[in-house]
């Protein structure tokens, strides 16, 4: 392994210029490092200007991710020796406005996060004096998998349909949706199906299949959408062939 | 127009959330403002992994858990803010597990517990080990739905306004813009958790500066018992990756270079192979990290290019359990250390973890300032005394993260409109960080050089066991840092998405609070928790049954000054672990 | 400073990064996408085909004898055979999509995806051989 790799860093500074470049640094590769502290070597040693957000370390806060050699990643959880003898890209995310250098305009998506109702709806409360609402292990297991996201974005970056129709939903909106239909506490399926089978909700998907590829976390969007338009398709032929009171 | 809303939250991690959310429903009609330096997800309760305790099970007591963490705290707990806190916790939990949390459970369906160091019985609810990460996504989820909860997400505060007596508002650069915005408030909640950056090998965040303190220190609230740093005994080297106390509590041993389990020659009791309640490794972790430096100094850890270790071992809890109650941990593992528990030993050293002091507060959340609360890691109620259980702190969030929103919230239906010379000060706090920082050119300091000497220097001499000696040497050294970085130099001056720029107020922050800690620490002149002094190894209740208060002169200086324990229904005792 | 006159201090500006109209080329997995979708023209080609055959059939035995003529012809074999490849394309994407697209549950443990995926292909080979014991006597 060589003592020392080169990071091409996309750098876009719209105080001073229209339109990003790649800058060259070289940078330490000791094995247990990540991409991210390359950058940090980077912002710490060579050049403070450099910009791009970080916090956990641990690959739970979902702050890193950006396009390393082309893939989105987690780049605490990504190690330069990986790339050795190099050279690394590193860029932002896609299929997002970059604000400055490696770091991503996500508005859009905490705009969308509320559309889809991610919280437990209920027809009746049940009183916290009642205790706890019984969730069998297997009930548990029913959305767990789809309550890992840590809304890292890579799936965004990933997907085509996102960058082609800033109107889509996207795979971890769509996914958490999901994660609240299967909770066997929830109620409020109906109310979400409106949003989701509406045709920038789960039918923008065309089932590319990348979001669920570069998760970190295993979520598999790509499944819960899947599984969501089953649903809304069988939903859809018992209004058709049902008299209402039956639904 | 300045933005003007009744309270401020100043954080948006559990606790910020979870008063948000009290406000919403107490009185829907107060506008609430979650003022963030990063998105709420990414706020560092995400972290938290092992679990959140609350007396559920029949064969459990409130008072047993009171016990167990005033004993914990080696009674240096205020003992009605515990008991507050162990009454009030079931329901908190409760409610989050209504609101959606993905608790683990009994085959039957019911909330499943597990054991934790420290606790003498199963009450720490726990999901699998991504507590901390499931209990922020549920709240932050929660919160969409109160509208009258509006965001500031991004927006990185410098300071606390007061005027008349009481805080009225805060300074904030909103880091796409860099504009440096005045937001005013009737009352300001502090949520921003802790400081575990002041040291160079830690489990926390990147975003973890201690600005919620260093604010309150600024605008002259004390901070309270500042000296009791936690360590967490088992950190992965390198990185500072925590591995859950959990992965004791489901089974896992301590063992030095020889294999042996050393901590049964701590005053910790007996190995047995099941883990015990308050015994070996289950003991608290004040015990277990100070445990490791007399092994370390009897030559029996492991050395690695990053230090001593001792080694943790899962193997014989076997690939299922791991699988299902620790999975993060065999992740974590797999991916940043190259090693599997299931099969290899994991090597693990202490790691600064959790600050105990913060912030005086009341029970309420209230500080001495009128109109500041705070609440979570930031706060020092004080429920952990010195030394925190592991599982209290999650729970804590959301006890006195609710009591503090209902205490701000009724106080701020109470204010008048802020007074317009809050305006005058937050003009006065722009032209500071534009000559500072933004439009200094002539400075010589770097801000790494600097924090690299600040973490050494608190390694060094505020560490797991510090002297009058080596904290007089910190004072100095601290001294002459403040001094060097008011002409530390920028590379970047542009206005969109500045870290550089909040990079140097964090250091600013830490600077401070590094100070408070150092000087709470000489001061107190015995040991005890997590404060060990060599040269007075004895808890002195005669003294030191007292919180210690930091005060900031108005030169800069740091003043210390002592309120007494509230005592309830537990007199001082020995700590017995183990028996 | 030297400012593009396009940035007011306080103003973000942001840079869009224009999507490629040769984006899918960029990875083997969005390629391997757009061949599918391109494969619902050759599905409906299939179905075109098909009714063909049958209009052909109800035509009468000259009609049929016209069709299977037209049918040898080497183009239109040709482009059978790119459509079976297609259609082979889109069927076994729906077949591995299968067991993302439903949970099923046997005595409280979820079915392991394979098995899904493997009775599809296992129902595939058993109807194919049924048609083609059909076709055979």
């Amino acid at each position: 392994m060589p003592d020392r790799i080169s990071l091409q860093v996309l750098r876009y500074r719209p105080e001073q210029e229209a339109e990003p470049t790649v800058q060259e640094f070289e940078v330490p590769c000791h094995k247990d490092w990540v991409v991210l502290d390359g950058l940090n070597y980077i912002k710490d040693r060579l050049d403070g200007s450099l910009t791009y957000r970080w916090s956990c370390r641990m690959g739970i806060c979902g702050s890193c991710g950006m396009t390393v050699n082309g893939e989105p990643k987690l780049t605490c959880a990504t190690f330069l020796s990986e790339y050795a003898p190099g050279p690394v890209q590193v860029a932002p995310l896609r299929n997002f406005p970059i604000i400055r250098d490696l770091v991503i305009e996500m508005g859009d998506f905490m705009r969308k996060l509320p559309e889809v109702k991610p919280w437990i709806i209920r027809k009746e409360e049940k009183p916290l004096a009642e205790g706890e609402y019984l969730q069998t292990p297997e009930q548990l297991d029913d959305y767990k998998q789809f309550s890992m996201c840590i809304n890292c974005m890579l799936c965004y970056a990933a997907c085509p349909v996102v960058g082609l129709d800033s109107h889509f939903l996207g795979p971890a909106a769509i996914a958490l949706a999901q994660r609240y239909n299967l909770d066997s506490r929830d109620q409020g399926a109906a109310e979400r199906l409106e949003v989701l089978s509406q045709h920038e909700g789960i039918w923008g998907c065309t089932f590319v299949g990348e979001c669920t590829k570069v998760c970190p976390k295993n979520v598999d969007p790509a499944g819960a959408i899947q599984r969501y338009k089953l649903k809304a398709t069988i939903e859809w032929l018992k209004s058709f062939f049902m008299p209402r009171g039956a639904r | 127009m300045t933005p003007s809303h009744d309270v401020v939250l100043v954080g948006g991690g559990g606790a910020g959330l979870r008063a948000a959310i009290a406000i919403g429903e107490t009185n829907p009609r107060l506008r609430v403002a979650v003022v963030s330096k990063v998105y709420p997800m990414r706020s560092h309760t995400v972290s938290a992994e092992g679990g959140a305790a609350a007396v559920i099970r029949p064969d459990d007591s409130l008072d047993e858990h009171a016990y167990d963490t005033i004993s914990g705290g080696d009674w240096l707990c205020d003992q009605d803010a515990v008991e507050a806190f162990v009454k009030e916790s079931p329901e908190e939990m409760l409610r989050l597990e209504h609101w959606g949390c993905p608790w683990s459970r009994e085959p039957d369906g019911r909330i499943a517990v597990r054991p934790f160091g420290g606790m003498k019985r199963m009450r720490t609810w726990f999901a699998a080990d991504k507590t901390g990460f499931h209990m922020l996504h549920t709240l932050f989820q929660t919160s969409l739905k109160y509208t009258s909860v509006q965001r500031y997400d991004e927006w990185f505060v410098t300071k606390l306004l007061v005027a008349d007596g009481r805080v009225q508002g805060v300074v904030a650069i909103e880091l796409m813009s860099g504009k440096i915005e005045t937001i005013a408030a009737k009352a300001v909640i502090l949520c921003t958790g802790g400081c575990g950056r002041v040291f160079p090998f830690t489990t926390n965040a990147n975003i973890k500066n201690g600005d919620g303190m260093a604010l309150a220190y600024q605008a002259g609230a004390p901070l309270k018992d500042m000296e009791f740093v936690q360590y967490h005994p088992t950190g992965l080297p390198f990185t500072g990756i925590l591995i859950t106390e959990a992965a004791r509590s489901e089974g896992g041993y301590l063992i030095n270079k020889d294999g042996y389990r050393y901590l049964q020659d701590y005053n910790l009791g007996k190995p047995e192979p099941k883990p015990v309640f308050r015994s070996m490794e289950l003991g608290p972790r004040d015990r277990l990290s100070q445990a490791f430096i007399k092994e370390h100094e009897k030559g029996r850890t492991i050395e690695t290019p990053y230090g001593a270790v001792v080694h943790l071992d899962l193997r014989h809890l076997g690939e299922k359990l791991i699988n299902a109650k620790i999975p993060f941990v065999r992740e974590l593992c797999l991916k940043y250390q190259n090693i599997d528990p299931v099969r290899e030993l994991i090597p693990v050293r202490p790691v600064v973890h959790y600050m105990m002091g913060g912030v005086h507060t009341d029970i309420n959340g209230a500080t001495p300032l009128a109109g500041l609360y705070a609440a979570g890691e930031v706060a020092c109620v004080s429920m952990n005394g010195a030394n925190r259980l592991g599982s209290n702190s999650l729970p804590e969030l959301l006890v006195f993260g609710a009591r503090a929103g209902r205490a701000a919230a009724e106080f701020a239906s109470r204010q008048p409109e802020f007074n317009p010379a809050i305006l005058a000060q937050a003009e006065d706090e722009r032209r500071r960080l534009e000559r500072a920082f933004l439009q200094n050119t002539g400075g010589r300091e770097r801000i790494v050089t600097i924090r690299d000497e600040m973490q050494k220097t608190m390694e060094e001499s505020a560490g797991i066991y510090r002297s009058g000696d080596s904290l007089m040497r910190a004072v100095e050294k601290l001294r002459e840092l403040q001094n060097r970085f008011r002409s530390v130099a920028l590379d970047d001056h542009s206005r969109t998405y500045n870290t550089e720029l909040t990079s140097a107020v964090e250091l600013g922050f830490m600077l401070d609070v590094a100070e408070s800690i150092v000087h709470s620490a000489l001061r107190r002149e015995e040991s005890r928790g997590a404060h060990q002094r060599t040269d007075f190894p004895a808890r002195d209740d005669q003294r030191y049954l007292t919180h210690s208060l930091a005060y900031r002169n108005l030169d800069g200086s740091c003043r210390i000054e002592y309120v007494p324990v509230t005592i309830t229904r537990w007199p001082p005792a020995e700590r017995v672990y183990g028996k | 400073m030297n400012q593009q006159p396009n940035y007011t201090e306080h103003h973000p500006r942001w840079y869009r990064t224009r999507v490629s109209t040769y984006w899918w080329l960029e990875k083997p997995a969005y390629f391997l996408f757009i061949l599918r979708e391109l494969s619902s023209v050759f599905v409906a080609w299939f179905v075109v085909f098909l009714l063909m055959l049958v209009a052909a059939v109800t035509g009468g035995a000259e009609s049929y004898r016209q069709f299977l003529a037209w049918a040898a012809r080497p183009g239109v074999v040709a482009l059978n055979v790119v459509s079976l490849l297609f259609v082979l394309l889109h069927t076994i994407t729906w077949f591995n999509l299968a067991p993302q697209a439903m949970a099923v549950r046997f005595r409280g443990k979820r079915v392991p995806g394979i098995w899904i995926a493997g009775s599809n292909y296992a129902a595939w080979v058993i109807v194919s051989g049924v048609v083609l014991w059909l076709i055979v006597q």
